[in-house]
């Protein structure tokens, strides 16, 4: 194991010495003073799929309690393309009640958050999802993440192509290191020196992401990924992909070095090509992204750093052949569409929106409780599985046709379904976690995006544009986890009540926005919003989505281009 | 004066020119120069007993021809009475020895020949652990007979309690039956005892002023050993602190309510060690004492006299009176008023488990409205009722660390019982902020026997609950001293993220490597009840290897379970980890508290 240099970051030392992401996780478990594991193990735990947390609403509280904060856990699942069985999904839903306070969250990246796991509560949940089939491995982590993929299945045969390289994709990029299996599955420990044979001692710089479109839908915002595969569709026939890198939408205010950044296009491969692609991408990030400053260490940076061309030439040398030229292909939007759509192979995929992925039992609806029922019965009838978009909804896929009557008659009366009669804003809307989990969050999201939303709906109303789909996302800061630069209208958290407000995205996921206004309030993003929603009613093309209506009449430059994202903002006139 | 010459050369030891020169001095003395050689003289005599004890407890050598009073005592009460027997015994020319229980060899009771004895009780009508001993020789067949022993017994008890001076009246009913003369009928204190001590005390004393001994011509002196003189307020004359500070210690989900206060002690003269309690005198809430007046239809101005001070009732009721726990001679004084046959058959001997159960969770009022009395009126209505009397809490901070702020625990008592909403006085006045003035009335009880040992000595502390509070004030000390001594702490309650008292100081000094080890038993955060005991029995073999490498042991906290339980625990460990039959652990463990290396406070 050769030295880390110096001027690495502390993370890589912690790696490094990690004895392949052993740490101290397993005294840290058994430390029953502290809910806490020691500080270099939450960098590990990442990657095991959990990250350490705290109920940030209660820090002032117990301090002052003299008690330490409520710390608490946040695992995240592996689940490549979001698919799920009844079977498993009532396994989950049985290990949130238990250790997860009774809620689990669908991501923004079509897999389960549990929060509010107790550290004494950590290795039951994790031995329950093993059991179950499923694990946390890459959940979090340098590493490459969750793999997500199209999820609607009407095209069926391709869809399960895709699935299936999802699939692959995860199973090629996991970390091996048995100490999952050591921590969590009560596996032996054994002296056979052990080698990350993709990664390395010190895995990738950062954490990294691929995604896979099947166009026309891109519901996975794939350009958003370290590496975007768009699924070449030709005669009916999955040809390949075409491979795009650097997309990535983690930014920071006032820093103009951290911007967000679309994939760029690359050129085409073969499915045969696919795995090799992929893993010499993430060679050469491995070996090209920068250790030093974390910020800095995404691999949209080591591309803008050493140009397109450059990585193209790397790729080549390290394939021994040069990518294809890319194919044409179109995207018509990055949303869900909901309710009953027939896949070409006969079965049935009903599409529910689910308001933000919070799947609970709120008050005045037992929204969970509702989803066991209906996995318990597809479970009974042996039929179906579930499936996760990455806009935080999810599918009951593959139901033949003699059962869709029944199920459609149970998710009604389970008020299923109601969510479908929600706005076409609402509907395309999507928050972040935040508060008062995520430890970054500067202001609400998911908990206050539901409120923002009403009341835009009153204007939409008024305006007659109910039935309009405008893509809304909202972050609680400016790291992008609900793809906020994609929206066409975009909320990101600045300080508690206070947003900056993006607009011009396009409606397919094609085009980055731009700040319009900065640090205000509910009231003035009201006020802000309604004169430009009002000229869009008034003055809009037949069928322009509203984020190229805002660029065309001038109210926003567009951005084309990552290191743009800063640029060009009009003042506010005053 | 008169027969000193003679007694000099009949019965002492001098020979007989000392004896002269003695006899010469004494006769030029006045009464308080007199007083002042002897005192002079024992306390010389007690100065080299000390001195050859090294850090005992032992106060003077005892001699069989002379009056010992030994004491038995938790909290210091009994001891501070004990104090008191022997200055009246000073002040009476009696040459007297002053003892605690643990210091006494069982097998010199048969040549004692005059014996006070003054011993609380504890537990649920057990003897304190320093009395244990004796306690149990008494009562087992080495049990010496004692014709020619006079003695008297005053027992320190709380009538609330269902055993009430169990120990006492075990001492005096066995020393009777051993063959000892009772030359004053033994007198049973509650918790207000300071008068009823007074009394048997100068009876007491009296008698054996008059004793055969000094009859026959042998002049008792009076042995003295220096009472650590009062500092600061007390019991009487308590300080009255501000409260600094009051929080809930108990996170969000509980089903606890334990307070973390802090009160200002700058300027007080208050001085404690950690170990010692805080003596808090608390006033009853005014909503109880009018809903009193109001059942019985009183006058609240109505005056009435209280320790020759004339009051107005409700004052009376507010700070001076017990008006919610029942006690029995409460009930019994209430049972004559009444004149109720239910009530006095409820206090009749077979119905002991009955009345037990009626006054655990009834109050004054219940009793009222069980049993109405009418024309009662204030003066007769405080002729029943026992003085308000001081809670004690354990300090939890070190006055060393910071000498102008004293800390408690406090666990609010409040509970429903016969459709009422109940709480605890002492507790609850804490709980809501003290007095009218924010201040609350405290002094100083002192625990000798709840003390550090050396720096350089490892200490184990058990101590779950509100039982942690003497132990935070245990690492504050060390921390300021730099102690070397390693320290391990047993703490547990019921939930983890909730009720871990001072969680952020235990890590703190874990982190900085003064607390050595932390292990914490939550019983209620999984399916089976895990307590301390249960992680002192993990933890056998590493405990055992403390305790021989001269680790001492302090437990502190719930009396009724948890101490029992982590006795049992300890001898188990000791039986399997020494290899010992069992009664060689419960040897081992007894010589450990005998030696002042394993020490209770429990309540
Ligand atoms: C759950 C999720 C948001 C959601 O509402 O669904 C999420 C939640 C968090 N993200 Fe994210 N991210 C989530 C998708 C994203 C995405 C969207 C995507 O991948 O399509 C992005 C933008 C794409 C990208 O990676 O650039 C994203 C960019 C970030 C960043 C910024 C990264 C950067 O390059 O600057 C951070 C902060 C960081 O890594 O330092 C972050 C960090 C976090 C953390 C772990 C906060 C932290 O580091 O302490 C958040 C946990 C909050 C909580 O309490 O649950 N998350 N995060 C999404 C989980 C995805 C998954 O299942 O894997
Ligand atoms: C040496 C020593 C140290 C102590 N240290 C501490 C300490 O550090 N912290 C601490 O909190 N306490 C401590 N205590 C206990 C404390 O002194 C008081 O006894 C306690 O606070 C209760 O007093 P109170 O005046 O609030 O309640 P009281 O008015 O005395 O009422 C208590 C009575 O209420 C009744 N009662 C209580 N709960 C219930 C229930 N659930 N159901 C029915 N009846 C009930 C019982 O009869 C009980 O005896 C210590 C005691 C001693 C002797
Ligand atoms: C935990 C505990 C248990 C007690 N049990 C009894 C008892 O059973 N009977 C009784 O009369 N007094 C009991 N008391 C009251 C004490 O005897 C009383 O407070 C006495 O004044 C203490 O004297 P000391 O400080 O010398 O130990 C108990 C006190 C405590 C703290
Ligand atoms: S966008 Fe920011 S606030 Fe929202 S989950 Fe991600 S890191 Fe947290």
């Amino acid at each position: 194991m050769s030295d880390v240099p110096d001027h690495h970051s502390d993370v890589e030392k912690i790696k490094r010495r990690s004895r392949h992401l052993r740490g101290t996780i397993v005294q840290g478990l058994a430390d029953m003073a502290t809910g806490a594991l020691a500080a270099d193990d939450t960098q590990l735990t990442k990657f095991h799929g959990f990250y350490q947390q705290d109920d940030r609403e209660l820090r002032a509280e117990r301090k002052l309690q003299k008690l330490e904060p409520h710390y608490q856990f946040m695992l995240r699942m592996r689940l490549p393309g979001g698919c799920l069985t009844p079977q498993q999904w009532l396994a989950l839903d049985a290990a949130c009640r238990a250790y997860g306070e009774s809620t689990m969250r669908i991501t923004t990246r079509q897999t389960f958050q549990f929060h509010r796991v107790l550290k004494k509560d950590l290795k039951p949940m994790m031995q329950a999802i093993h059991h179950a089939g499923l694990d946390t491995r890459g959940g979090c982590g340098d590493v490459n993440r969750n793999v997500v993929a199209t999820a609607n299945p009407h095209r069926s045969r391709i869809h399960a192509q895709v699935y299936d390289w999802a699939q692959k994709i995860s199973e090629h990029l996991l970390w091996r290191s048995r100490a999952y299996d050591e921590i969590w599955l009560d596996a032996p420990a054994s002296d056979v020196p052990e080698h990350e044979p993709l990664y390395g001692d010190s895995y990738l710089p950062r954490k990294f992401k691929v995604a896979l479109a099947i166009p026309p839908e891109n519901d996975c915002d794939v350009l958003a990924n370290d590496i975007a595969l768009i699924a070449i569709v030709e005669n009916g026939e999955l040809q390949g992909f075409n491979v795009g890198v650097g997309g990535g939408m983690g930014a920071s205010y006032g820093i103009p070095s951290h911007y967000p950044r679309l994939a760029s296009i690359i050129g085409f491969c073969t499915q045969q090509q696919l795995l090799a692609v992929v893993e010499q991408i993430v060679g050469i990030q491995r070996d090209h992204g920068d250790r030093s400053d974390r910020m800095h260490a995404r691999f949209k940076y080591t591309i803008d750093e050493h140009g397109l061309e450059w990585v193209k030439t790397e790729l080549a040398q390290r394939l021994g052949q040069p990518l294809a030229a890319a194919r044409p292909y179109h995207f018509s939007d990055n949303g869900d569409h909901y309710g009953w759509l027939e896949g070409d192979d006969g079965l049935w995929h009903l599409s529910l929106f689910i308001e933000n992925g919070r799947l609970a039992d709120f008050a005045d609806f037992p929204l969970l409780s509702a989803m066991r029922e209906v996995a318990a019965e597809m479970s009974r009838q042996g039929i179906g599985e579930i499936r996760l978009s990455c806009n935080q909804n999810l599918i009951l896929a593959r139901i033949p046709v003699a059962h869709k009557d029944a199920i459609d008659a149970l998710a009604r009366r389970l008020g299923l379904l109601d969510g479908l009669r929600h706005s076409a804003l609402r509907r395309a809307s999507m928050a972040c976690v935040a508060l008062p989990t995520c430890g970054l969050a500067m202001a609400e999201a998911e908990r206050y995006l539901p409120d923002l939303i009403g009341k835009l709906d009153l204007i939409m109303r008024d305006l007659g544009l109910e039935d309009t789909t405008i893509v809304t996302r909202m972050t609680g800061c400016p790291n992008g986890c609900a793809r906020p630069y994609l929206g066409e209208i975009a909320f990101t958290g600045k300080a508690p009540g206070k947003y900056n407000v993006y607009l011009g995205a396009a409606h397919n996921g094609e085009r980055l926005n731009k700040l319009y206004r900065e640090n205000i309030a509910e009231e003035d993003i009201l006020a802000a919003l309604r004169p430009l929603l009002e000229r869009y009613a008034r003055e809009r093309d037949d069928g322009e989505p509203f984020g190229d209506f805002v660029v065309r009449a001038g109210i926003i430059n567009a951005t084309l281009e990552g290191r743009q994202f800063h640029e060009q903002v009009l003042q506010p006139k005053t | 004066m008169k027969n000193t010459a003679r007694i000099i050369t009949q019965a002492s030891p001098l020979n007989s020119d000392q004896a002269q020169q003695l006899d010469k001095l004494t006769r030029t003395l006045t009464p308080l120069q007199s007083m002042w050689v002897s005192g002079y003289l024992a306390g010389q005599q007690s100065f080299q007993a000390e001195e050859k004890t090294a850090p005992s407890l032992q106060l003077a050598a005892s001699s069989p021809s002379t009056l010992t009073i030994l004491f038995g005592s938790q909290t210091g009460n009994a001891e501070a009475v004990a104090q008191q027997v022997l200055a009246a015994a000073r002040d009476h020319g009696i040459q007297a020895t002053l003892l605690d229980m643990a210091a006494y060899k069982p097998r010199d009771l048969k040549k004692e020949q005059a014996l006070l004895l003054v011993v609380s009780t504890q537990g649920e009508g057990d003897p304190p652990d320093s009395a244990q001993e004796l306690h149990a020789f008494l009562h087992g067949n080495k049990a010496p007979q004692l014709d020619g022993l006079r003695y008297s017994v005053l027992a320190l008890g709380d009538s609330s309690y269902e055993y009430f001076c169990k120990t006492g009246k075990d001492f005096d009913q066995r020393l009777s039956e051993l063959g000892a003369e009772r030359v004053h009928e033994r007198v049973d204190c509650d918790l207000d005892y300071d008068d009823a001590a007074e009394q048997w005390i100068g009876a007491a004393i009296k008698l054996f002023e008059q004793s055969p001994e000094t009859a026959d011509g042998k002049q008792l002196q009076s042995g003295s050993t220096a009472a650590p003189a009062a500092v600061g307020p007390t019991r009487k004359n308590p300080y009255q602190a501000r409260l600094l500070t009051n929080i809930v210690l108990n996170g969000r989900g509980s089903s606890k309510e334990v307070h973390h206060i802090e009160l200002d002690t700058e300027d007080s003269g208050l001085v404690w060690e950690p170990g010692d309690s805080l003596g808090v005198v608390p006033s009853n809430p005014l909503a109880v004492v009018d809903e009193l007046i109001e059942t019985l239809a009183l006058d609240p101005n109505e005056t009435v006299s209280v320790t020759d001070t004339e009051l107005s009732l409700r004052e009376a009721l507010t700070h001076h009176y017990e008006i919610t726990t029942l006690t029995r001679p409460v009930v019994e004084k209430y049972a004559a008023l009444a004149e109720s046959k239910r009530l006095h058959e409820l206090l009749s001997e077979a119905q002991r488990t009955a009345f037990s159960g009626y006054v655990q969770d009834r109050q004054l009022l219940d009793l009222i409205e069980d049993h109405p009395l009418k024309g009662l009126d204030g003066s007769r209505l405080i002729a029943l009722l026992r003085k308000l009397p001081p809670r004690l809490y354990s300090i939890a901070s070190s006055h060393q660390a910071n000498p102008d702020e004293v800390h408690l625990t406090v666990a609010a008592v409040r509970y429903k019982s016969h459709g009422r909403q109940r709480q605890g006085v002492a507790s609850i006045f804490l709980a809501e902020g003290g007095g009218d003035k924010g201040t609350v009335p405290v002094y100083v009880d002192r625990n000798k026997h709840f003390r550090l040992p050396a720096d350089d000595v490892p200490i184990i502390m058990i101590g779950p609950g509100t039982g942690v509070a003497p132990f935070r004030a245990f690492m504050e000390e060390r921390e300021v001293l730099g102690a070397s001594g390693a320290n391990w702490l047993f703490f547990g309650a019921q939930h983890f993220l909730s009720d871990f008292y001072y969680q952020t100081d235990w890590l703190r000094w874990r982190a900085s490597g003064l607390l050595t080890r932390l292990d914490v038993a939550f019983s209620r955060d999984q399916a089976e009840k895990i307590y301390v005991q249960d992680r002192l029995r993990e933890q056998a073999r590493e405990l055992y290897a403390w305790l021989q490498e001269g680790a001492q042991i302090y437990v502190c906290g719930d009396a009724q379970h948890m101490a029992p339980d982590v006795h049992a625990a300890l001898t188990d460990i000791i039986a399997d980890q020494g290899g010992l039959a069992p009664e060689a652990a419960t040897a081992y463990l007894n010589q450990l508290q005998k030696d002042q290396r394993y020490h209770r406070d429990v309540y």
